[in-house]
């Protein structure tokens, strides 16, 4: 019984091998140029204390509007795999139809700038 | 699932639109400043391509994708209307968008998306596919009505349009929870067997029928639901005016009589007195309105009040004929309308200056051709014999009459009455009055010429010829 579950197991392994090499590969060759901004707690160039009734830039609308659009479509993709094994070839044709149209709306996302900060 | 259950050819006009539109997207951050207007061309074509795919299609008749969607003469025929219109406005748009400064090719994205929407609304046989139709249609739309970025009066036209358009998408989906309850299916077929059968609990179906009613109603712009008509059209940009004046409207009565006389046939005692009020209702209070208005465009939202008024009689009479005058007038009333909002375009000048209709004082001395051309549609909107606006009118108060509507029919010939002075108040100013403008910077490009020769030789040809038209749309309203 607990046998079934050693995948399980090996994939825990791996995927905190993989992050514990990333982050020391990053910690030994990244740049680091801190500053108090990017120190502070949940960097996102907020000030996390004081009242929350402040302007937002409107790039933040965009960014979480592209977020929000990739997330959904990304959610899409689990009951896909779910049923992958009986959808066959159709379904792998399916869906990199469904992602071609996704990366289309990436690329125009990508060459309007919407994925620039600063412009 | 396996392939064998997928038909190409059934789709083939919306999967056409659908490509073309994201072709026009992406292309468009890679083509340079002086050749956006080729990508207009190349959306104007690819709504020819599915007009011709609309052949393939018509030869793949039934339910096709688990009986979402159905193929039959109906669609074909609403399919047919609604490429025209998508045609026309990218034709009418064209040099709009260069003179606004507004050239960017994603509207013509957005209007073949919206029409892929709309060509999904009239296939659909299956109430949950009628709301995504219903939403590509919507969302489309909100964001072309709001096209004018930097104009307070189309973000206020966009806004309006997305809140009311929103609630009446929320009305449309407890509709469909609530019919989902009662009968278990979403399917319109089996919606209609269900209710065959004694053991419904009618009140719950009766309210479901009420709120997709309501939806409905909103979407295509009748009384007491019109209430937002004339904001929006006025802020929109006036191609996209002409475009929602039509588009929308086709779509949401092309879903109206499906819903209502495939899945509800069995309860019409209880919506058909809701149709006759509303009927009467919308075309006395959109011609009554339209008269007093100074704004042309504004006057040209209530007269689609109006037609949509004409048209809900078309529903009233519930048989065939009702149908098939309905769509001969949907074709008709397109065609027409789209004309006037084109001339519209031409003579308002940026930022939506000379839009009364005291400002085409004197266009029959100046520009005699477009005031003639401008006078054909007003009169075939107001319904002059020979004209398109005549035979529609007439096919739909027969069929009223044969439904022994006589009431309606006599309300719409008397507000049909009551129209004639505020279209003819348009050819009064054009031909009586001095000109306070020499119309000397209108200019007439390629493209809005074309999109007036088809609006205007589709007008005359069926008012003169109905015959031909009238047969296939009969073979359409049959079931």
């Amino acid at each position: 019984m607990l046998e079934t579950w050693v995948p399980v197991l090996i994939f825990f392994i791996l995927v905190a091998g993989f992050g514990t090499v990333s982050l020391v590969l990053s910690y030994a060759f990244g740049p680091k140029k801190p500053d108090a901004r990017k120190l502070s707690p949940y960097e996102c160039g907020m000030r996390p204390i004081g009242s929350a009734r402040e302007r937002f830039s409107v790039k933040f609308y965009l960014v979480a509007m592209l977020f929000l659009l990739f997330d959904i479509e990304a959610v899409f993709l689990f009951p896909w795999a779910v049923v992958y094994r009986d959808l066959k070839l159709f379904g792998f044709f399916e869906m990199l139809l469904f992602i071609v149209v996704i990366l289309a709306g990436y690329i125009y996302a990508w060459k309007k700038g919407a994925l620039e900060w600063e412009r | 699932m396996n392939l064998a259950t997928i038909n190409i050819a059934a789709i083939l006009p919306t999967l056409v639109l659908s490509v073309v539109g994201i072709v026009v997207m992406v292309a468009e951050p890679f083509v340079g400043e002086q050749k956006k207007s080729n990508l207009g061309w190349l959306a104007f074509a690819g709504t020819l391509a599915a007009m011709l795919s609309l052949v393939p299609m018509a030869n793949n008749r039934g339910q096709w994708y688990s009986n979402l969607w159905i193929v039959d003469d109906y669609d074909v025929f609403l399919d047919f209307i609604f490429l025209l219109i998508a045609a026309i406005t990218i034709l009418t748009s064209m040099d709009f968008l260069r003179r606004e400064e507004l050239n960017h090719p994603e509207f013509y994205s957005l209007l073949l998306f919206a029409t892929a929407g709309m060509l999904m609304m009239a296939a659909s046989n299956e109430l949950v596919m009628v709301f995504l139709g219903l939403e590509i249609l919507s969302i489309a739309t909100y964001v072309m009505a709001g096209f004018r970025r930097a104009d307070l009066k189309s973000n206020e036209s966009a806004l309006k349009y997305f809140l009311l358009g929103s609630f009446s998408s929320a009305f449309f989906l407890y509709g469909i929870a609530l019919i989902f309850g009662a009968t278990g299916s979403t399917n319109l077929l089996a919606i209609a067997d269900a209710l065959r059968s004694s053991k419904i609990q009618i009140s719950l179906v009766s309210l479901s029928a009420a709120l997709i009613l309501i939806a409905l109603c909103f979407k295509v712009a009748v009384a007491p639901f019109h209430v937002w008509t004339p904001d929006v059209y006025e802020g929109a940009p006036t191609p996209v005016t002409g475009f929602m004046s039509v588009g929308p409207k086709a779509a949401g009565f092309a879903v109206l009589f499906r819903v209502f006389l495939t899945a509800f046939p069995s309860i019409e005692d209880r919506w058909g007195s809701a149709i006759w009020m509303v009927a009467a209702l919308t075309m006395i209070l959109g011609n009554v309105i339209a008269v007093v208005q100074p704004n042309i465009k504004r006057m040209l939202a209530y007269s689609s009040i109006a037609h949509a008024g004409y048209v809900a009689v078309a529903f009233a009479a519930t048989s065939d004929r009702g149908v098939s005058a309905a769509l001969f007038y949907l074709l008709a009333y397109s065609l027409m309308n789209l004309g006037a909002f084109a001339m519209v375009t031409i003579i308002s000048r940026k930022e939506d200056k000379l839009v009364n209709v005291t400002d085409y004082a004197g266009l029959g001395s100046k520009r005699p051709g477009l005031a003639a051309v401008l006078s054909l549609f007003m009169l075939s909107l107001a319904g002059v014999p020979g004209t398109a606006g005549f035979a529609g009118k007439f096919f739909i108060f027969r069929a009223a009459l044969e439904s022994r509507l006589v009431w309606l029919a006599i309300i719409g010939v008397v507000t049909t009455v009551i129209s004639f002075y505020y279209y003819l108040s348009v050819i009064v100013q054009m031909y009586m009055r001095e000109p306070h403008d020499e119309f000397s910077d209108v200019r007439l490009c390629g493209s809005l010429k074309f999109a007036l020769v088809i609006s205007a030789a589709g007008t005359l040809y069926l008012g003169l010829l109905p015959t031909r038209v009238l047969d296939w749309t009969t073979t359409a309203a049959l079931r």
